[in-house]
């Protein structure tokens, strides 16, 4: 009867105000372990993800999930998913970047000519790319913070732009062309490349073979030689992203400014600085995608990256942010991306029509932000 | 900036050995705005101790003066001083480390953060690991509930969003939270009133203990009750101009009211309706 009694008032009236913070913790345990999830961004992508798995494993030739299966899927994954955490991280601090995917392309343009045309080394071009890329980011930010348009109009004109430029300087590169090739042979030999291509842990997944504990054909070479390098950098930088966000000022200063840029700034929070810095992040990705990307085909052309903004912001929808800002995961981002690689590759293995993919794009959104709307309402209180 | 200042009423002692009781003095501020006059000569004085009620109708200039404190506009011309020392805040920082800080009126706070996130918004206690910096939530967990538990909020998980907070208890959170980190002056932008009669007098309870601390409070509302709940001295302003300081003895509600109306239209009205506006 005592312990169910968990009404605060009655126990101060018994204990000795010297426990009051020990009365403190226990009424934490009135938390029900059921509101906490609640209150996680990420619940609507977690649950998606099982469903997605179950749904394949009823329907999916029992490929999908060898080794082989999950690293198929898990690669396109990786490539949506970085860019859906730097879009993940601007959303939650309250702007969008409707200009990733052309970014993606110009990022490539750079980093090609840089290779190609100017015939710079390795490094040099990527730290180029880079540079170039957080510049883009910023200047879109500036206009962003300076002029007061929402960033959604402001960055939809980069869309154009970058996607324009990009074709120009392909053609200007190439001398007609838009597609830059030979990029594979002015990579050859440099160290560097094998950070941002090929596979990691082939020594590690030799041995597994060795062992007998990882499928392999005839000659012994295991069937799968690594972890494709996107995915390392996929996982490094979810891991990395969700700790800034929840643990760091700087997550709290991403909290506040996209939550009330005008309360924020009353106590004290850099929304400029913060919002400058998302910007310059989420073009970043963008430039590691196409890094990744062109030094994996050995070209780039201008389509590359076509609608990936679009994506990446669903799949950091999907992850718990809402499209007013101040709220979001970049772990849940992560999950939602990797669903998408799961149905993009996933209906490969079934019966059933790959066009179906766009319809599962559209419905998955529109599920998505009723989902979170709902558990906002419910986790927040909001009256 | 991370470190936490212990209380209000520590530095408030400090302050008192230097031999001025007066935390804030204004002087014939005026505010253009273009062409528009908004402030034309506003003076008053707020002590350490007291509240001041700054009192007006729609549209007198409560609003700039408090912006004007609170380093938001900067005053065209007149004299600002905090503590006996001129002062020219260039931003809302400059005025927070001077010791003056706002409660504005749509609060500060950020509905989906929780408690603990809000009330160390912009002032995260960090600790360090070698290079890595991180914000040390064990330590802000629990002064964040040690803080609400002192003015009688149950908060029972300080991760919960401040949504889920009544209107009364996100002013006395963000009023907490000004004290908590060594504010000696509190201005608080019409605090009461979007609240309840349970909420208010929560809300005023809570300005009558800060006063006690040793705080000075400027207190802006257009509620003459709640002015004289609270109130120890009364600024009223019309037109951009201060009509009159009042002690609380000085003054009678209805006095206070007409004054604030600036008319006799409004006594008409009041003495038509019974006396109740």
């Amino acid at each position: 009867m005592v312990e169910k009694t968990l009404d605060g008032g009655s126990e101060a009236a018994a204990e000795p105000p010297e426990t009051a913070a020990a009365k403190g913790d226990e009424r934490l345990r009135e938390v029900s372990a059921m509101t906490k999830l609640m209150r996680r961004p990420e619940l609507g992508a977690v649950a998606g993800l099982i469903l997605v798995t179950v749904f394949f494993l009823f329907t999916a030739n029992a490929n999908m999930f060898t080794l082989a299966g999950i690293m198929n899927f898990m690669a396109p994954a990786a490539q949506l998913g970085i860019l859906a955490i730097g879009a993940a991280l601007l959303m939650v601090g309250g702007e969008f970047d409707l200009s990733v995917g052309s970014m993606v392309a110009f990022a490539g343009l750079i980093f090609g000519a840089c290779l190609v045309v100017l015939g710079l080394p390795l490094p040099l071009a990527i730290l180029v790319t880079f540079v170039l890329a957080a510049a883009m980011g910023a200047l879109n930010g500036q206009i962003v913070l300076r002029t007061g348009l929402p960033s959604f109009i402001v960055t939809l004109a980069f869309l154009f732009i970058l996607r324009g430029m990009t074709l120009v300087g392909l053609k200007l590169a190439t001398g007609g062309s838009t597609q830059l090739r030979g990029v594979k042979d002015a990579v050859e030999g440099s160290w560097v490349a094998g950070l941002f291509s090929g596979d990691a842990f082939e020594g590690l997944f030799a041995w597994f073979a060795s062992m007998g504990w990882i499928d392999t054909f005839k000659n012994g070479l295991p069937k799968v030689q690594g972890v494709p390098v996107e995915v390392i950098w996929f996982v490094l930088f979810a891991a990395i992203a969700t700790w800034v966000l929840v643990r760091t000022r700087f997550g709290n200063w991403i909290f506040a400014s996209g939550g009330d840029a005008n309360a924020a700034r009353n106590s004290g929070v850099a929304v400029n600085r913060v919002k400058t810095i998302l910007f310059m992040l989420t073009a970043c990705c963008a430039a590691l995608v196409a890094i990744l990307t062109v030094l994996d085909a050995g070209s780039t052309d201008a389509r590359r990256g076509f609608q990936k903004e679009f994506e990446a912001i669903i799949a950091a929808v999907i992850g718990g942010c809402l499209l007013t800002g101040g709220y979001g995961s970049a772990i849940g981002a992560a999950i939602g991306a990797v669903i998408f690689g799961m149905v993009l590759i996933g209906l490969t293995y079934t019966t059933i029509d790959q066009d179906w993919y766009l319809v599962f794009l559209g419905g998955m959104l529109l599920t998505a932000v009723l989902f979170n709307n709902y558990i906002r309402k419910r986790a927040t209180g909001e009256r | 900036m991370t470190d936490v200042s212990t209380n209000g009423a520590s530095s408030g002692s400090n302050g008192a050995g230097n031999g001025t009781d007066v935390l804030i003095d204004v002087r014939n501020v005026v505010k253009h705005f273009g062409s528009v006059i908004a402030l034309a000569g506003v003076s008053m004085t707020v002590k350490r101790g007291q509240v001041l009620c700054l009192l007006g109708d729609n549209g007198a200039g409560k609003s700039t003066l408090i912006k004007t404190l609170a380093g938001v506009h900067k005053p065209t011309n007149g004299e600002f001083l905090v503590e006996g020392e001129h002062v020219d805040f260039d931003s809302p920082r400059d005025a927070l480390d001077a010791g003056i800080a706002t409660v504005y009126q749509d609060l500060a706070m950020i509905p989906l953060m929780s408690v603990t996130r809000n009330f160390f918004m912009g002032r995260e206690p960090v600790r360090k690991l070698g290079p890595i910096r991180f914000i040390n939530f064990d330590e802000a967990d629990r002064v964040t509930r040690e803080e609400m538990h002192r003015i009688g909020i149950d908060v029972r998980d300080p991760q919960q969003a401040v949504g889920t907070l009544s209107g009364g208890e996100r002013q006395c959170v963000a009023i907490a939270r000004a004290v908590y980190f060594g504010a000696k002056v509190l201005i608080l932008d019409e605090p009461t009133s979007a609240l309840g009669v349970a909420q208010t007098s929560m809300v005023l309870k809570y300005v009558d203990q800060v006063r006690s601390k040793g705080l000075g409070v400027i207190f802006i509302t257009h509620n003459v009750r709640h002015a004289m709940a609270v109130g120890d001295r009364f600024t009223v302003l019309n037109r951009g101009k201060t009509l009159g300081n009042f002690a609380k003895d000085e003054i009678t509600m209805d006095e206070l009211q007409n004054l604030m109306a600036g008319g006799k239209e409004l006594q008409q009205l009041s003495a038509s309706l019974g006396g109740t506006v």
